[in-house]
C-alpha cells in the first residue's frame, strides 16, 4: 500500500485473512469505513489493537444499513458486549458473515440470531410478528399479521411445539434457493 | 451396512453426550460457586434451556453482563410458554441436538467444530488409507474430555487445535472461517493452530497459482454470464415493471416475450425454407395495374395480394440449382427434366413440410413448457413452508436505497396478501339461494351475449360477403376496399365491448374469493374468443373454401390469408385505441373531472386473452400467409412498448391477488389447449380435406394439399433409384396409420410411467411425513415418562436422579438415530448429519 502510515501489521492482515472472507484490500477498505464513522475516536493506526467500540447509533447510520429494517438486530447480534457497541473486530465479523462468499451454514446461524428478537433461541410468534412488521412497515392489519404468523409457523414447525427451533429454521432455509444471495450486505 | 451405521453413529452420539456433559458441568460449577440451589430463582435459572450454559461460559472466561439480563427476560417468557417441568428433564430437553444449535455457547461451538474437524480428518484419512480406522481417536478424545471439569474448555480448545493442525491448510482456513465465533476468538484459535508455522499466513503461503488461475477464470465466466443475461430481451424494462407492479403484471410481459420468441422461430423457419427460395427465383407474374393508395397496407389487397406475403404468389415449380433464374421463371420449372443427380428444390413440398415441421416443433415446445410450468406450479402449490420462506428469506439485505426499500416492502406486502387470499379463498364457503340466482343470471347474461355476438358475426360476415359479390361486378374503388375492414372491425368491437360487460356482471355477482372471480372471468372471455373464432373458421373453411367459384374467388387461400391479416391488424389498432382511450383518457377524466385519486387497474386476464387471440390468428394464417409471423412480431414489439409506457403513466398495480407462477401455467396451457390445438385442427382439416384452388398457389392442380408429398415420392421413385427408400419411408410414416398408432402408444406409455413414478414419490413423501409425526409423538412420550421417573425419584432421594435420566436419554437418542439410519439405507448418504429430523425433512424436500 502506498500509504506512509501503517494501519495493520502483516501479521494482523494474515489473521484477518485467515479468519474472515476478506482480502487485504477489503480489510483496509473496511477500516476506512470504520474510521469514517468516527474520525476523532478511531485511530488510523491499528497496530497495537486499540479497544475502541462505536455505539449502535453510529453504525446504524451507515448507508448500507440505514434503510434496513433489521439494522438494529444485525448490529446487536454481532456486538461482543451485547449492547450494540461494535469494535473493529466485530465490524469486520459482521461484514464477513454477510458477505457473498460466506457459506450457507454460517449465514443461516446468523440469520436465525437476527430474527430471534427476544434472544431465547427460538423463533416464537412474537419474533415472527416483529419480523413481519418490519418487513411490511406495518402495512398489514393485525388479523393479517396473525394469520401469516400462524400459517408460517404451521408450515415451518416440524416438531409441533409452536415455535421454530434452529433445525426447523435450517430446514426451511434449505428450501429457499435465493437465501444466499439475499442475505448479503455489500460494502 | 452394519459397519456404516456404526461408523456414522459415533460422532453424532459423541456430540449429544458432549452437550449433556456440558450441562452437567454447568450445574456442578454453579453448585460449586455457592449458588443456593434451593431458592426459587436459581431453580428457574436452571430451568432455562441455554442460560445455564451461558452462565458456564461466563464463569469460565470473561463475564458477560448481558447473559444475566437475557436470562431475566427469558425466565418470564419461558415460564409462560412451558409447564413447569423438573429441572433435569429440562436440561435433557435443552441438550437435545435440535434445540442446542441455534444459540450456542462458545464451548459448544468449539466442541462441534471439533467433531467436524475430526470428521474431516477421518474423511481425508479414509481417502488415503482405508484400513486405518480413526475410531479409537474419537473415543480417546471423549474420555479425555470427560476427565476435567473446570478447564474443559481449554482441553477442548487444545483438542480442536490438534485436530485442526492435522488438517490440510485449505481445510483449516475453511473451517476457521465458517465457525460462528467472534473474530477475537478466532484469532486466538488461529494463533494456537498456526503456532507451528509462526508468522506465516496459510492463505498467503499456500495459495497455489492454479487457484489464482481458477479465480480469474471464475471472474471471466461470471462476466460472460452477465453479458449473456443482459442479452436477454427487455431485461431492464422487465425488472422495472416487476419491481413496480408485482409478479402478476410481470407475467403478462413475460408472456409477450414468450410469444415473440415463438413468432421469431416461425418467421425464421418460414423465411429460410419457403420465402427465401421463392424470393430468389420469383415466378413470372403480370405487372400489377393496381393504384397505390396506402389502404392496401391495411387490407392486404392490391399489390400486396400478389407478393410473397400470401399463398397465391407461390408457384408449384421445382427450383434447380443449375437453372438460370430466367429459366426458372418459365413456370413449371426445369428440374424435372434435367440431370436426376441434381438436387432440386420442390416448392410445394417445401411449403407442406415447412408448415408441418413448424407446427410440430411449436407443439413440442408448447407441451414441454406446459409440463415444466405445471411441475413448477404443482410444487409451489404443494410445497409447505412457502409463507415462512416469504417471511424469512424474501428481504434482500443488499438493497439500500430508500425508494427501493419502500418498493421491496410494498412488494413483499402484496405477495403476502396474495398468499393470504389464497389461504382464505380455500377456506371460504358459501351457497345461498339468492347467490345462486345471481350466478345463474350472470351466467345466462354472459352466455347469451356470447351467443348473440357469435350469431351477429355470422350474419354480418354473410351480408358483407354478398355486398362484396355485388361490388366485384362493378369497378374496384377505395370504398369497396375499405368495406373489407368492416368485418374485422365488428369482431374487434365485440372483443372489446363484451369483456366490459363480463366485468360488470362479475361485479354484480360479488365473488368472495378473488381467485374464483378471476377464473370465471377468464373462462367467459375465453368462451367468447373461442366462439368468435369458431364462427369465423366455419365461415372461411366451411363456406368460402368449399365453393370458391360461387363466391367469385380466384384464389380462396389468398383471400382467407388477407382476412386473417386484416383481423390481426385491426385487432392491434383496437388494442392501441383502447390503450389510449380506455387507459389514458379515462385516467385524465377520472382524475380531472371525477377527482378520484385512483388510477385504472391493468386488467391482466383480458390483456392476456387478447394476446392469445392474436396468436391463434397467426397460427391459423400460417398456411395462407407465410409471412404473418413477421406481422405478429412487429405487433408484439409495438405492443410491448405501448403497454409498458401506458402502464407506467396511467395504471396502478392491480389490487387483485395474482400468483404469477400459477398464472403463467394457466396462460401457457390456454395457449396450448384451445388456441394451438384449434389452429392445428383447422390447418390439418384444410390440408387433408379441402381442395386447393386450381388457379394459384403451390398446390394448383392437386386434389388435396397433402398429395404433393405423394406426388414427389412417386417422382423420386421413378427418377432416382438410389433414393427410393425415401419413398418407402414416406409411405410408411405418413400414409400408414400403424406408425402413428405406435408413436401414440409409446407416448402414452411414457406418460403412464411418469405418473406412476410421481405417484410412488408422493406415497414415499406421505410415509416419511408420517414417520416424522411418529417420531414427534415418541419424543413427547419419552419426555413425559422421563418427567414421571424424575418425579418418582425426587421424593426418596433427589440428587441421584441424573444418571437415570441421561441413561434414558441415551437410549432415546439411540433409537432416534437407528430409525434415521434405517431410513437412510434406502437412499444416498447425507452429507452432514447432526439431526435426524433435518435429515428426514431434507429427504422429503429432495423428493419433492
Amino acid at each position: 500500500m502506498g500509504n506512509k502510515q501503517t494501519i495493520f501489521t502483516d501479521e494482523q492482515f494474515e489473521a484477518y485473512q485467515d479468519c474472515t472472507f476478506f482480502t487485504r484490500k477489503e480489510i483496509l477498505q473496511l477500516h476506512g469505513r470504520f474510521h469514517e464513522l468516527a474520525p476523532h475516536l478511531v485511530p488510523l493506526d491499528y497496530t497495537n489493537q486499540p479497544d475502541i467500540r462505536l455505539p449502535l447509533a453510529l453504525i446504524v447510520s451507515m448507508p448500507e444499513l440505514k434503510e434496513n429494517p433489521f439494522r438494529n438486530r444485525i448490529v446487536e447480534v454481532f456486538s461482543e458486549d451485547g449492547q450494540g457497541n461494535l469494535s473493529f473486530n466485530d465490524f469486520v465479523d459482521m461484514f464477513s458473515a454477510l458477505c457473498e462468499t460466506a457459506p450457507r451454514e454460517l449465514k443461516t446461524i446468523y440469520a436465525f440470531k437476527i430474527y430471534d428478537f427476544n434472544v431465547d433461541n427460538f423463533l416464537c410468534k412474537e419474533d415472527l410478528e416483529k419480523t413481519l412488521n418490519r418487513l411490511t412497515k406495518g402495512e398489514l392489519t393485525p388479523e393479517e399479521v396473525n394469520l401469516v404468523c400462524s400459517k408460517a409457523m404451521e408450515e415451518a414447525d416440524l416438531d409441533g411445539d409452536s415455535k421454530l427451533s434452529f433445525s426447523d429454521f435450517e430446514n426451511m432455509i434449505s428450501k429457499a434457493p435465493d437465501f444466499l444471495s439475499t442475505f448479503h450486505l455489500r460494502i | 451396512m452394519a459397519y456404516s451405521v456404526d461408523f456414522n453413529l459415533r460422532p453424532i452420539m459423541e456430540l449429544e453426550l458432549e452437550s449433556l456433559r456440558g450441562d452437567d458441568t454447568a450445574q456442578d460449577s454453579m453448585k460449586g460457586t455457592g449458588l443456593e440451589s434451593g431458592s426459587r430463582e436459581t431453580l428457574e435459572m436452571e430451568v432455562l434451556t441455554t442460560e445455564g450454559r451461558d452462565r458456564l461460559a461466563s464463569q469460565m472466561s470473561d463475564v458477560r453482563e448481558r447473559a444475566d439480563e437475557r436470562s431475566e427476560e427469558s425466565i418470564q417468557t419461558n415460564l409462560l410458554v412451558r409447564k413447569r417441568w423438573s429441572t433435569t428433564t429440562l436440561r435433557v430437553l435443552s441438550s437435545m441436538p435440535s434445540r442446542s444449535i441455534g444459540q450456542q455457547s462458545r464451548l459448544e461451538i468449539i466442541s462441534q467444530c471439533n467433531i467436524r474437524s475430526t470428521q474431516l480428518r477421518r474423511y481425508h484419512r479414509q481417502t488415503q488409507d482405508v484400513s486405518l480406522s480413526s475410531r479409537p481417536s474419537i473415543r480417546g478424545y471423549g474420555i479425555e474430555a470427560d476427565s476435567e471439569d473446570v478447564c474443559e474448555e481449554e482441553t477442548k480448545r487444545q483438542e480442536l487445535v490438534n485436530n485442526l493442525q492435522s488438517l490440510s491448510a485449505g481445510d483449516r482456513v475453511r473451517l476457521l472461517r465458517a465457525t460462528p465465533l467472534s473474530l477475537a476468538e478466532k484469532t486466538k484459535l488461529r494463533k494456537l493452530v498456526f503456532s507451528d508455522k509462526v508468522g506465516q499466513s496459510l492463505l498467503s503461503s499456500q495459495v497455489p497459482c492454479c487457484s489464482l488461475l481458477k479465480r480469474a477464470l471464475c471472474h471471466i465466466w461470471f462476466g460472460c454470464l452477465f453479458i449473456l443475461s443482459s442479452l436477454q430481451l427487455w431485461q431492464v424494462a422487465l425488472k422495472r415493471l416487476g419491481g413496480r407492479f408485482g409478479t402478476g403484471v410481470l407475467s403478462y410481459f413475460l408472456f409477450i416475450r414468450t410469444l415473440l420468441l415463438f413468432n421469431v422461430f416461425l418467421f425464421l423457419i418460414n423465411g429460410l425454407f419457403l420465402v427465401l427460395p421463392q424470393a430468389i427465383y420469383p415466378p413470372l407474374h403480370t405487372p400489377s395495374s393496381h393504384r397505390v393508395t396506402g389502404l392496401e397496407l391495411f387490407t392486404g389487397t392490391g399489390y400486396l395480394s400478389n407478393s410473397l406475403m400470401f399463398y397465391g404468389y407461390y408457384t408449384n415449380s421445382t427450383i434447380n440449382t443449375s437453372c438460370r433464374p430466367d429459366e426458372a421463371t418459365a413456370g413449371t420449372g426445369c428440374g424435372t427434366t434435367s440431370d436426376p443427380h441434381m438436387m432440386a428444390y420442390n416448392i410445394p413440398l417445401a411449403y407442406c413440410f415447412t408448415i408441418g415441421i413448424t407446427f410440430f416443433i411449436t407443439g413440442i415446445v408448447l407441451v414441454y413448457s406446459m409440463s415444466k410450468s405445471f411441475g413448477r406450479s404443482f410444487r409451489v402449490f404443494k410445497s409447505q413452508g412457502n409463507m415462512a420462506i416469504k417471511v424469512f428469506c424474501s428481504w434482500d439485505f443488499k438493497v439500500s436505497k430508500k425508494m427501493s426499500v419502500r418498493m421491496q416492502s410494498e412488494n413483499i406486502t402484496t405477495q403476502l396478501k396474495e398468499l393470504l387470499s389464497e389461504v382464505k379463498g380455500g377456506e371460504e364457503e358459501k351457497g345461498r339461494l339468492s347467490g345462486m340466482a345471481v350466478h345463474l343470471l350472470a351466467w345466462s347474461i354472459s352466455l347469451g351475449s356470447t351467443f348473440f355476438c357469435a350469431l351477429g358475426i355470422h350474419c354480418f360476415a354473410k351480408y358483407m360477403h354478398l355486398r362484396r359479390l355485388e361490388d366485384a361486378e362493378g369497378e374496384v374503388s377505395v370504398l369497396h376496399e375499405a368495406r373489407l375492414l368492416a368485418l374485422p372491425g365488428v369482431v374487434s368491437c365485440g372483443n372489446l365491448l363484451l369483456p366490459g360487460l363480463f366485468n360488470l356482471v362479475s361485479w354484480m355477482e360479488n365473488f368472495n374469493s378473488p381467485i374464483v372471480r378471476l377464473y370465471v372471468s377468464i373462462f367467459r372471455n375465453l368462451l367468447l374468443k373461442v366462439s368468435i373464432l369458431g364462427v369465423l373458421c366455419y365461415h372461411w373453411l366451411g363456406k368460402i373454401a368449399a365453393e370458391p367459384e360461387q363466391h367469385g374467388l380466384q384464389c380462396w387461400e389468398s383471400f382467407v390469408g388477407q382476412e386473417l391479416y386484416r383481423f390481426l391488424l385491426v385487432d392491434f389498432i383496437f388494442t392501441a385505441l383502447y390503450t389510449v382511450f380506455g387507459e389514458f383518457i379515462w385516467k385524465r377524466f377520472s382524475q380531472g373531472v371525477l377527482r378520484r385519486r385512483r388510477k385504472p387497474v391493468f386488467d391482466i386476464a383480458r390483456n392476456v386473452l387478447e394476446l392469445i387471440y392474436g396468436q391463434t390468428l397467426t397460427w391459423l394464417g400460417l398456411l395462407f400467409t407465410p409471412l404473418l409471423p413477421a406481422v405478429q412480431i412487429l405487433k408484439l414489439l409495438l405492443l410491448f412498448h405501448m403497454k409498458k409506457s401506458s402502464l407506467l403513466v396511467n395504471c396502478q398495480a392491480s389490487r387483485k391477488p395474482w400468483r404469477a407462477s400459477q398464472m403463467s401455467t394457466l396462460f401457457i396451457s390456454l395457449l396450448c389447449f384451445p388456441s394451438f390445438l384449434g389452429a392445428i385442427v383447422s390447418v390439418t382439416y384444410t390440408i387433408l380435406t379441402i381442395k386447393p384452388s386450381s388457379g394459384c398457389g403451390p398446390f394448383r392442380n392437386l386434389p388435396f394439399m397433402f398429395h404433393s408429398g405423394k406426388q414427389w415420392a412417386q417422382e423420386l421413385k421413378s427418377t432416382n433409384h438410389k433414393l427410393a427408400w425415401l419413398n418407402w419411408v414416406h409411405h410408411c410414416l405418413v400414409e400408414n396409420p400403424l406408425f402413428l398408432f405406435l408413436l401414440a402408444g409409446v407416448f402414452l406409455m411414457v406418460i403412464y410411467i411418469h405418473t406412476q413414478v410421481l405417484d410412488g414419490q408422493r406415497k414415499t413423501i406421505s410415509l416419511l411425513q408420517k414417520q416424522i409425526e411418529n417420531e414427534g409423538k415418541d419424543k413427547k412420550f419419552l419426555i413425559t415418562s422421563l418427567q414421571a421417573i424424575h418425579e418418582k425419584r425426587q421424593y426418596p432421594l433427589s440428587p441421584s436422579s441424573r444418571p437415570q435420566g441421561s441413561e434414558l436419554w441415551r437410549k432415546w437418542s439411540l433409537k432416534g438415530e437407528c430409525t434415521y439410519f434405517s431410513l437412510k439405507n434406502t437412499g444416498p448418504l447425507w452429507p452432514k448429519s447432526t439431526n435426524w429430523i433435518t435429515g428426514l425433512s431434507l429427504r422429503i424436500s429432495a423428493l419433492t
